[in-house]
Formats: C-alpha cells, structure tokens, sequence
C-alpha cells in the first residue's frame, strides 16, 4: 500500500455513525452530566448498549483497518462528549488489557458477556496513591493460596476510570495490577481479572474532578479479595528485573498502553476538534473568514490562531492514525504511540484554551460548552501516561537508552 | 486505503537519497555555507541520480514518473545533507516542473535540456522584496502590449546558479499571477546577487525588472495560462519537506552529541532537560512530515491543496526552527560556533517562513 490518507470505507461509515451518536446521543446530555457528576447517564448508555449488543446499527468496520477505525469512531464520540464516552457501556481499558495479555479462553470469558444482557463495563486499575506514573511502584499484592489455587488481592487503588459501573453491574470486571513479588521490581508486577461481585472488593469513592465529570474515577479497596487462578493475566512466571531484560511479565502489561494510547490520543482530538469546530462555526456567523491564501502580514490574529489551531489538532491525529495503522499492520509502535498521546494530550489542551479566548466572555460562560471542553480536555495530557511519561519513553527509544540509564 | 509506509520504490529512493546526503552532501555543508560556492562535483554527481529526470514526462526523455508524495520524500532527505545544496540540486524543476505541467508544446521542448547528461540549472523568480509579499498577489505587473508582455517589478530569493537560463518569473497579469520565460540577459533585467542569512552555498539574486519585454508565446501555457496557484502549492509542500529536513538534521547532531558529551560523570542526553527536549524535537518533526506527506498526497490527487499545503508548510518552518534553535541550546556554547552544524541549521530554517517556491514537488 502506497502513502494514503484517504480512510477506508469501513472507517468512514464507522465516523458517519458515531457522529450521528454523539449528536443525538451525547451533546444533549453533555452539560446534565457535567453538573450531575458521577450519575449514570442513562440517556446515552441504553442507546449505546443497544448498539453493542446488536440491537441497534451494526458496525460496518472493514478487516485489516481495525485500529484506525477504532481511533476515528472514538474521535467522533470524544467530539460529542469525552466524560460520556468514558462512561460507554464496554470493556474500556479492561478490555484493551484482557485482549493484550489474556488467552483466547480468557477473551472469551471476560468478553463475551459484553455482547448480551444488561449494561455492563470493564476498567483498568494501576494506580495507587505512591505509584501513577512510577507503576513500577505498586503496593498491591497478589498471593497465590495453594490449597484453593486461588490468587488473594490486597491493597487500594485510586483514579480508576469507570471503576464504580464496572464493579456495581453484574458481568462487568476490573484489571487489578498487583505485585507477587515487591522484591522483583517491575517483574513482579501482574494484572489480575475482579469481576463484579466478587468479595472483599469495594468501592470507596469516586474523586470530585477539573473535567470528564461524567466519568466515574473510583477509588478501590481490596481486602483480602480471592480470584480464580485463571484470573492471572499473562504467566505467573516472576524475573527478577535487571531492568533491561527480566521484566518481560511488566513490559507485556506495559504493551496494554502501545494499544490504548493511540485511543486516548484519539480522544484527545475529538475534544479539540469539538473546540475549533465550534470555534470556526462562530466565527462564521460572525462573518469572520479564514483567509488560507493570505500572507502572513495580512492575517488577523484569530485567522493565525486558528491556522495553528488546525495544523496542531491535524499534526496530532496523523500522529494518531499511524500509531493505530502500526498495530492493524502487526508492528510495534510503542515509540510511535508515545509519541502520539504526548502529542495529542499538550496540543487539544492549548487548543481548547486558545478556543475559549478566542471565543470572548461568552468563551468562559457556562452557557456554551467550550469552557466544559477545555476542562475535559486537559486529562488527556495527563491519563494514560503523563505528557512527562510519554516524553521518557520516546526519549529513551530516540536515544536508545534503557530505563536504567535515562530514569 | 490509509497508509504511511512508502512503496518498495519509495523506499529504495529514500535510501539511496538518505545515503547521498550523508555521504556526499553533508561533508560539503559547512565549507559551502563558509565558501557560499556550490559544490559542482556533488551537483553533476546528484543529478545521474535523475531526481527531477525521473519526474520529467517520458516525451522529453525523463522517467514520466511525477509524484509530490515521492517528491518530499526526496526533498527531506537532500536537505537532511543540506539545504542550499539541496534547493540547488532540485533547481531544475523550478523550471521543468511547471513547463512540463501547464507549458505549450513548443516550451515543452525546452524540457529535454534538463535530462542531459550534464546538470542544468532552474530558476523560478516568486517572491518579492517587501515585507508583504503576498504570493497570491504578487506585485510585479505583466501588460500585454501588442504581440509582446512587458513586466515590471521586483524579486528576491532567486536561484541564481549560472545556466539557468531563461528565467520562469512571476508576474500579476490583470491581477492573477502567471509566469513569463524570461532571458536571464533580457534588456531591463538586473540582478543584484543576494547575501542572506542562511543558504549560503545557493546562489541567489535579488531582480529588478524595468518594462522587460518578452514575446506572448513566453507565457507559461500561453493563451491559456497556468494555475499558478498549483505550483505556489507544489512549492509549500516541497518547502515543508525540506524544512521537515533540516528540523531532522539538527535533531540528529543534538541527539548524537549529547550522547557523546559528558557532563557530571554522565552523557548529558542523560539528563531529563535534554532528553525530553530531543523527544519533543523528534515528535514534532513526525508530524510535520505527516503534514507534508498529506498535503502531497492530495496534490496527486490533483484537488486543491491549498489549506493543507499552508498548514504544512507553517507548521514545519516553525518546528524546524524550534528544532534548530533546540539543537543549538543542547550543544551550548559550541552550538554558537560555525565549527559545529547546529549555527548552520538556526540559520537555515528561519529562512522557511520568508521562502516561497524554491524548490518544487
């Protein structure tokens, strides 16, 4: 396949229908849910349940093109709303995990009550109050009971997007990682399947937040919680980490975000794009042109900021597609899926800025969405690896340096 | 379907670029920047290369195989080596390119000269000396009188290299821009060889142009005209490349030093401030060739490209100085000494934003 940007049929009708979602599905309910924080938004989440489960439209996404079809169906929905696309009713990053390291029995079973029933959702839980970005730093244990081969958790894990629905709606699971060995370092570290229901796990709460207030971010404790042993994602296997080679267990966990980056970065530019889209809507019922054939000295400063606006947002989502199309062609993008979520997350969150001061008082009223935006906007720069973090991983696999050597 | 990967011949042309610039541009650059002479071994060595040849129609002899995706591919990778050497060794479609696309069967028989054995120059006069020029607008006039045109006005970063001869310039007739073969020796043509700040090894004049006259089959497509605003594109595109370029080659000799430079008992690309730089520098420069590669791609296409060409081309002169300005700041004190590179790059890419249609897709 030569260089090409046209998007394959099946992604574009995947975009037709999820923009058509996120208008009568999410901008209705986009300031309800921002104000009513942590409800479940119901209005959105039977029609998208409905249409995971077969009931609704079909998705028409073509073979080969997986991933960027993935990116361009969700940056579709981020433009219609990022804290209700987090409250989706599927296995979300529990799923992105399960599908990276489980086996096909695991996919199956964790999976496929995803395609039946009631509502349900899948989260993710890394973090801990000492370990976000330092996940190697995890304080939760997994201890393997031998007389019933099962796994016993322990240990609260914070900033879990989604945790709440996912653990108060039967079918629904959390990926807990935890440590077997804290002495093994990162090689110790494993995830875990908790499916909802199962004892000894609990949510304690869900944080009051900046923006995606329509996502719950719950706040997990596990006391003494058992899991079947099957519930181990990956080997149980623990190398003792050298750094550069023994922590293959940890680096197979990490592989998790080499598929969920680019889904973030891809949300990213949903936000942003719902600012410069609205921003360039305005501009035109306000008969402010945007001159693309106009030299420099004659541009206002809105036309400049907006040229800026839409090479950065398109910068990012190219960015965004090639880290995606990597993973549909079977290559590793870890580097390539760094870069892109580092990308993304800084440039959507100057663009949302830049679009409420370009927008005036009426910018910072809640009266319009923008204000909203710009706050969803920046936990893009932060979730999934910190800008900070994605700048280390590029760094070191620019420089060829191992983690030990560029810390 | 979406893609980014560059055919098997793409490739092999990038690699064979790639090795070029590194083998026999970049050697040159720092003492054609000092001798601002072009290195004429280099330039004849470019162009059995067939570069521009191969884009060329297959009626005047070339490869009959034009395309602005594979054109920035090329363009990037010769100024990876170096800029001035590049726009020069490129030069030749500044005239071929728009001859061979909008010309009259009569100027297309000037196209088999730039597929000989030896190097023949272009030269394209766009842009002009005044602080708004506006390539959609230029202000140099072409009037029709009787059977001739007579231009008037002024231009600046011309490629000047000795036989490039005639001359495609740039000149608004009853306001829309079309392009005029011009005799480098025709009466009222003078041209003031250029100092700038960067760019040193390329030629480049400063015209001024006192009620020239030329024929009215020297119009570019004659009667007809040409859609100038195509090949303005082709030139923002291609810019963006090499910009994309330079940001790459002042990124490699940053990364490459600090590794190599140490400070308190460790590299300095050890330490967070300039390893997140060089990783900022390397994102930044993915994207702006992303940017480029699109709005090449939709130039084959042969859609409008106006709005991508203009996104790519200012994000990628701004990157490339951000890079360049970065590469200077890693290798500190040395960075500002001509005995290192990253000066050259500084200088070479704060010329993006002024340049207009110096090379070509």
């Amino acid at each position: 396949m030569p260089i090409s940007f046209d998007l394959n049929p099946g992604s574009v009708s995947g975009q037709k229908e999820m923009h058509e979602i996120a208008v009568t599905h999410m901008r209705p309910w986009s300031r309800k849910y921002d104000v009513h924080e942590h409800e479940m938004p119901w209005e959105f989440v039977n029609p998208m349940w409905a249409r995971a489960t077969g009931k609704g439209v079909k998705l028409d996404g073509s073979p080969g093109d997986g991933m960027v079809t993935v990116c361009v169906q969700t940056e579709e929905l981020c433009w219609g709303d990022a804290g209700l696309y987090l409250r989706s009713p599927s296995p979300l990053l529990g799923g992105s995990a399960v599908a990276a390291a489980g086996t096909p029995e695991q996919r199956e079973k964790f999976l496929s009550p995803f395609r039946t029933g009631k509502p349900k959702w899948g989260a993710m839980a890394i973090t801990e109050s000492q370990a976000g970005s330092d996940a190697a730093n995890i304080q939760t244990t997994a201890v393997l009971d031998e007389k019933t081969n099962e796994w016993v958790l322990n240990g609260t894990k914070i900033f879990c997007t989604a945790g709440d629905a996912a653990l108060t709606h039967e079918g629904g699971f959390v990926v807990i990682w935890a440590t077997l060995d804290k002495s093994a370092g990162r090689g110790g570290i494993k995830s875990f399947v908790v499916t909802a229901g199962t004892p000894g796990i609990k949510v304690v709460g869900c944080e009051k937040k900046l923006g995606i207030r329509a996502s719950d971010t719950a706040t997990l404790v596990l006391e003494n919680c058992r899991v079947p042993y099957n519930h181990l994602l990956g080997k149980a296997e623990v190398k003792k980490a050298d750094d550069s080679k023994g922590d293959k267990g940890f680096k197979g966990a990490m592989a998790t975000f080499d598929a969920s980056r680019p889904i973030v970065a891809a949300m990213a530019v949903g936000v942003g794009r719902a600012a410069l889209d609205f921003v360039k809507e305005e501009l035109t019922r306000q008969g402010v042109k945007i001159r693309y054939d106009s030299p420099p000295t004659q541009q206002t400063a809105i036309e400049r900021d907006v040229i800026d606006m839409e090479a950065e947002l398109q910068a990012a989502r190219l960015l965004t597609w090639r880290a995606a199309k990597m993973i549909d062609r079977g290559q590793r993008n870890n580097l390539e899926a760094s870069m892109a979520k580092a990308k993304a997350g800084l440039a959507v969150t100057k663009i949302t800025q830049k679009a409420v001061e370009l927008l005036g008082p009426p910018g910072y009223s809640q009266k319009l969405l923008v204000e909203k935006w710009m706050r969803d906007a920046k936990i893009n720069d932060i979730y999934e690896g910190t800008q900070q973090i994605n700048q280390l991983i590029v760094a070191r696999r620019i420089l060829d340096y191992s983690s030990s050597v560029l810390r | 379907m979406i893609d980014f990967q560059p055919t098997d011949e793409q490739q092999l042309v990038i690699d064979t670029v790639r090795n070029f610039a590194a083998n026999e541009i970049r050697p040159k650059a720092r003492e054609c920047d000092e001798s601002k002479k072009l290195p004429e071994k280099v330039i004849e060595q470019a162009h059995e290369l067939g570069l521009v040849a191969n884009a060329l129609p297959e009626s005047a002899g070339g490869g009959g195989e034009r395309s602005a995706v594979t054109g920035v591919l090329v363009a990037e990778e010769l100024a990876v080596g170096d800029l001035g050497i590049a726009l020069a060794i490129l030069s030749p479609a500044l005239c071929a390119f728009p001859i061979a696309e909008f010309g009259t069967g009569e100027q297309k028989e000037g196209l088999s000269r730039f597929v000989g054995t030896r190097f023949v120059p272009g030269s394209l006069a766009w842009v002009e000396p005044r602080f708004d020029s506006d390539p959609f607008r230029p202000k140099t006039t072409a009037r029709r009188d009787g059977g001739d045109y007579v231009l008037d006005g002024a231009k600046c970063f011309v490629p000047w290299i000795d036989g490039a001869d005639p001359v495609l310039v740039v000149a608004a007739e009853n306001g829309t821009p079309q392009a005029f073969l011009v005799p480098r020796n025709a009466a009222g043509l003078t041209a003031e060889p250029e100092r700038n700040m960067g760019v040193l090894a390329l030629p480049t004049a400063e015209l001024k142009l006192n009620g020239v006259r030329v024929p009215a089959a020297a119009k570019l497509g004659g009667d007809n005209g040409a859609d100038l605003r195509r090949v303005l594109n082709q030139g923002r595109v291609a810019l963006a490349a090499m910009a994309v370029g330079v940001a790459r080659a002042a990124f490699e000799v940053a990364r490459d030093y600090a590794k190599e430079r140490q400070v308190f008992g460790a590299p300095v690309a050890t330490k967070q401030a300039i390893a997140f730089k060089l990783a900022d520098m390397a994102i930044e420069i993915d994207a702006a060739r992303l940017l480029a590669w699109e709005a090449a791609w939709k130039l084959d296409r042969g859609e409008d490209a106006t709005r991508e060409a203009l996104l790519a081309k200012r994000q990628s002169q701004r990157i490339a100085l951000d890079v360049a300005d970065g590469a200077v700041q890693v290798f500190g004190g040395h960075g500002y000494i001509r005995d290192y590179l990253p000066e050259m790059h500084l200088r070479n890419a704060r010329g993006f934003a002024s340049f207009e249609a110096l090379a070509l897709v």
